[in-house]
């Protein structure tokens, strides 16, 4: 075997690959709040009654899912700058670039899952929440999106996971997220074993550590099962509430 | 206290109320039966608007129903109990409770919960306070519904079949406190098929079918000798 674990850890924890990791789970993070952000309102205007606006939103969310990934970061890296003068300028960096296209591109998928998420919540909470007085902005925070985000956490960790490794498409706007780092390398060296090993060894911490992360989130989530929800009422009651 | 006049509503092409008018003074309990689909249900959903109505008025302790100024005063003068509890699964029974008074009126956590404790205990279930809704019997959660309006401090109660999907065993300890909350002088209207019930707080029965109010009568009268052919029917299919 031709594996030299000295290339493997000596790579593994220096700084271009830390960047790129670091880079790769940054560009993740950015892509996926500036996604929810977008994607929230729009659900909640998707599960409210017909309107041009609902209309709207169903069509941004088909062309977006539509659109390879590849070429929406291609169009917005190289196209945007020859329509519009001002992304020609220093200041539109390949991060920037990559973090607007993931963003358009992730929220479209997002919508439809905080959509399902939103309709799976009683229509009676609603009702509830109208008859007890509150106003629907009220309704929405306190009521219907902390019961919505139970379901909704599953598969928006698994768009996290998705894109954690779609930003590698990056690489072809020249961004040195942990893929380019580690195809530099490779092209230098040939040790492709050890390097693709580093890589491989970043996203699985990136990916696991997530998962715990979830994990913990969910606890939060116990009120919804018979047999769970007793051990949470008694931490909060043990914590003053 | 309430006032309806002419109220007229559609579902589309159903003609679900037809010209309703029923005027309930303060203190006073009202049991609205009739069979399915009769309007029961929509009627009490009116006055809160929950549903809209098409035509006619509706005040409520002086507020307009369907006024978009009105709405959450409305709301707030009026507290509803559902058939299926709609407690919210994801707050403990206090919070559920106190939610509101702290949104809408912008209560302070303490007192919010020192308010709440008071109406759990009237409903007698204090004692369960700190749990979740899905750790509750169906009886006890339909207790804290009602203990969660009472928070709002309402004037008017409306109960939209309160027991009716309570197993039979349940079905007491919810009509005991509503019971009670008649007794201290609430005005309710209760949509209900316990005629028990009906006999024992109401202070006049309305009977409706097919959308339109067919019968008002006091209770000893309505069960005794009921006017219409309809209402005959009804009693004597549900009192077996």
């Amino acid at each position: 075997m031709n594996f030299d674990p000295s290339t493997f850890w000596e790579a593994l924890f220096s700084w271009p690959f830390l960047r790129g990791a670091l880079l790769t789970l940054g560009l993740t993070v950015a892509a996926h709040m500036a996604a929810i952000l977008i994607a929230v309102p729009l659900a909640v205007v998707l599960n409210g009654p017909p309107s041009a606006l609902r209309k709207l939103i169903t069509a941004y969310v088909g062309f977006f899912r539509a659109v390879p990934t590849l070429l929406q970061l291609l169009f917005v890296w190289n196209a945007l700058p020859q329509i519009f003068p001002i992304f020609r300028e220093e200041w539109f960096t390949p991060f920037l670039a990559a973090w607007i296209a993931l963003s358009l591109n992730e929220s479209a998928y997002q919508v439809e899952i905080n959509r399902a998420a939103l309709s799976s919540v009683d229509g009676g909470q609603m009702a509830a929440g109208q008859a007890i007085g509150l106003k629907k902005s009220h309704i929405y925070r306190y009521i219907l999106l902390p019961q919505a985000l139970r379901v909704a956490l599953p598969p928006t960790m698994n768009e996290f996971i998705t894109l954690l490794k779609l930003t590698s498409l990056a690489s072809i706007i020249s961004l040195q997220e942990l893929m380019t780092v580690t195809q530099i390398n490779v092209a230098r060296t040939f040790q492709f074993s050890e390097y693709y090993a580093v890589a491989l060894t970043w996203y699985l911490v990136m990916v696991y550590s997530l998962m715990g992360l979830q994990k913990l989130v969910e606890r939060r989530f116990r009120w919804a099962s018979r047999t769970e929800a007793a051990a949470l009422a008694e931490s909060r009651r043990g914590r003053g509430w | 206290m309430i006032s309806l006049r002419n109220v007229d509503k559609n579902y589309g092409s159903f003609h679900v109320l037809k010209d309703i008018s029923l005027d309930v003074a303060q203190g006073e309990k009202v049991v609205v039966c009739g069979p399915s689909g009769s309007g029961k249900s929509t009627l009490i959903r009116c006055i809160n608007h929950l549903e809209p109505h098409d035509r006619g008025e509706i005040l409520l302790d002086g507020l307009t129903v369907g006024a978009a100024r009105d709405v959450l005063a409305v709301r707030r003068t009026a507290g509803m109990v559902f058939q299926n509890f709609n407690l919210f699964p994801h707050l403990t029974v206090i919070e559920n409770c106190t939610l509101a008074p702290k949104l809408a009126h912008g209560i302070p956590d303490r007192e919010a919960r020192r308010m709440a404790e008071e109406y759990l205990a009237r409903v007698h279930i204090l004692d369960q306070a700190w749990k979740y809704p899905i750790q509750l019997s169906g009886g006890q959660q339909q207790r804290v519904a009602i203990a969660r309006a009472l928070c709002m401090k309402p004037k008017v109660m409306l109960f939209d079949e309160p027991t009716s999907a309570l197993d039979p065993e349940m079905v007491g300890e919810v009509l005991d406190v509503m019971g009670e909350l008649a007794a201290e002088g609430m005005t309710m209207i209760c949509v209900t098929h316990e005629m028990a019930f009906a006999r024992r707080v109401a202070d006049r029965v309305v009977f409706m079918d097919a959308g339109r109010i067919v019968e008002v009568a006091p209770p000893e009268q309505f069960f005794a000798a009921p006017q219409s052919e309809r209402a005959r029917a009804f009693l004597s299919q549900i009192s077996h």
